[in-house]
């Protein structure tokens, strides 16, 4: 897929619990396509202490508007810079599509798409993209606590949320691995999105089960196109980049020990 | 427009702008951005004579104005290479260069004599710098005995242009450059990155899986800058200048410094478009200062 770099017109920032925010950016022009699970390298200006571009997952699109979301955690200075980035007034250079994308379900399939934190951003638009296909996403997403709790309104007009905080302060006590929508055994695919102990619970579950499952890796990269190699991934054909082989890894691939 | 060529031995480049190994992938990854006929050069990855996995993650700390890396010369090895990636790279319309590694003489000398075999190949650059290995690499290019005897053995079996590139974690840049220059070397490169590191409070350990790595971007440039004077002075071969250049204004530098050509790096992860983009800054500086050639103003600063 051709890559581009454009500036983008900031047309939202909402702050959502914490330290998470959404970015809306619009384009002047017509958006290229963007697979569920793609990213975007955002240059970061005005933050002296930020070098490199931001590697953000795409948490939406939407067509009729040209305008990408992106759901953001504060992380350091070049986050929060981002976090203050004025609608209607700033702008943000992106450097987008990146990586592959999720595999989308065949028609009539049980998916279950689990996420916690941050984690939850491609899969908004992963959803979406299920839903267009023509089956029902279920989300299965996981919190700290409730105050941690992530706007959530767009999931549920996709499809049933099954909720969990690890102190019971909402929705189901503990991770999205004690749901018990998680321990049914007729689910056809499962997404996962979120901290790296999450994402290597949910692969050791589906593993066991084999179940077809896919995870986003979130790795430290520089470039974001498949140049400086550092942001490996050790799988069973060796070291590949996470911002090109990946972000999206087929748990079957990957070096992970469920013991681990 | 002023004319931007330069040589380097008998070999001429279109300008003086070179992408820079390790950064610029086998060119491929920046077709969308680059049009490779807009360069003097591209210098593709470090290659090796056997595939290496490279170093353990984490690899990447950024820094202040810079990244350290612990890449560790991943790559797929000259077989690979010959047989995948040199066939895509002759349409390129513009030098290509390889970047030779090895952990011993031998492997530096039958890896130069494969590539010596590759006829769209004009070059290669002879890495005695990398600091991310643990044989070989910055140990050549630290060690002057051992410096003289890779280059001279390189030197033997490669007719083609030979840069030697040239490791900044030295104390006398020039001696260096004179062993290259007195072995044969058409030009040498510098500088390769600065060894570092960087710690992460929080979890108490290193950033990177080597604990040390390699400094690049604008935080070398002022060190980069220096070296490359004090080589242009000692050596009569060409120096390409290397080490946080983000702009046509640092290029610039590095040329009035002495440099004949420079080397975009690091920048190109931030802005694809920056190799291009100094082609066209130094054009419009010579054009507006009424110089009718680059080579007017290399080594200006030790004339005006």
């Amino acid at each position: 897929m051709k890559k581009r770099i454009e500036d983008l017109v900031v047309t939202g920032n909402r702050r959502l619990a914490e330290s998470f925010f959404v970015i809306e950016a619009t384009s002047a022009g017509v958006l290229p396509e963007i697979l569920p699970g793609q990213f975007v390298q955002a240059l970061v200006t005005e933050s002296p202490s930020t070098f490199l571009r931001r590697p953000l997952s795409i948490h939406d699109v939407d067509r009729t508007s040209n305008t990408i979301s992106l759901l953001v955690q504060i992380a350091g200075p070049g986050t929060e810079r981002l976090s203050r980035l004025v609608p209607g007034v700033d702008k943000i250079n992106l450097l987008f599509p990146l990586g592959n994308s999720f595999t989308l379900p065949s028609k009539g399939q049980r998916v279950l798409l689990t996420g916690g934190g941050c984690g939850m951003a491609p899969l908004l638009y992963l959803g979406r993209k299920i839903s267009e296909s023509g089956v029902e996403p279920q989300f299965a997403l996981g919190f700290r606590n409730r105050s941690r709790i992530l706007e959530h309104n767009e999931f549920r007009k996709l499809g049933t949320v099954h909720l969990a905080t690890e102190d019971g302060s909402e929705g189901h006590k503990g991770f999205v691995t004690d749901l018990p929508v998680f321990r049914e055994n007729d689910w056809d695919r499962v997404y996962c999105c979120g901290p790296e102990p999450m994402m290597k619970a949910v692969a050791a579950s589906c593993r066991e089960r084999n179940i077809a499952c896919e995870v986003s890796l979130e790795n430290l990269m520089a470039c974001g196109m498949g140049i400086c190699l550092c942001c490996i991934v050790p799988t069973n054909a060796g070291n590949l980049c996470s911002c090109t082989d990946g972000p999206v890894f087929n748990i079957n691939d990957l070096k992970w020990q469920t013991s681990e | 427009m002023a004319d931007l060529r330069i040589k380097i031995g008998s070999l001429e480049f279109r300008n003086p702008v070179i992408l820079a190994s390790g950064t610029c992938g086998y060119g491929a990854e920046l077709e969308d951005f680059i049009d490779m006929s807009q360069l003097g050069g591209i210098i593709v990855k470090g290659t090796t004579l056997e595939p290496r996995e490279g170093n353990a993650y984490p690899r990447m700390a950024e820094t202040a104005s810079g990244m350290l890396n612990a890449v560790g010369l991943q790559n797929k090895g000259i077989d690979y290479f010959e047989k995948h990636i040199y066939p895509l790279l002759a349409r390129y319309d513009t030098h290509v260069i390889v970047n030779v590694n090895g952990n011993s003489v031998d492997d530096y000398t039958e890896l130069s004599r494969r590539i010596d075999n590759l006829e769209s190949i004009p070059a290669i650059e002879l890495n005695i710098s990398c600091p991310n290995v643990k044989q070989g690499g910055m140990i050549f290019g630290t060690n002057p005995a051992s410096a003289r005897e890779v280059i001279a053995a390189v030197r033997k079996v490669y007719k083609k242009i030979l840069i030697v590139k040239l490791s900044p974690n030295v104390t006398d840049i020039t001696e260096f450059a004179r062993i290259s220059e007195e072995e044969g070397a058409d030009a040498v490169s510098l500088v390769n990155t600065l060894l570092g590191m960087a710690v992460d409070v929080r979890t108490m350990k290193p950033k990177l899986s080597t604990v040390t790595g390699g400094l690049s971007g604008p935080a070398i440039k002022p060190v980069a800058l220096r070296m490359v004077w004090q080589a242009a002075r000692a050596v009569r071969i060409p120096v390409i200048g290397l080490g946080g250049i983000m702009n046509a204004g640092d290029a610039l530098e590095f040329i009035m410094a002495g440099a004949t050509a420079v080397q975009v790096g690091t920048a190109t992860f931030i802005e694809p478009r920056t190799a291009p983009q100094v082609v066209t800054g130094i054009a419009d500086f010579l054009a507006e200062k009424d110089f009718d050639s680059v080579s007017r103003i290399i080594g200006a600063i030790n004339r005006f």
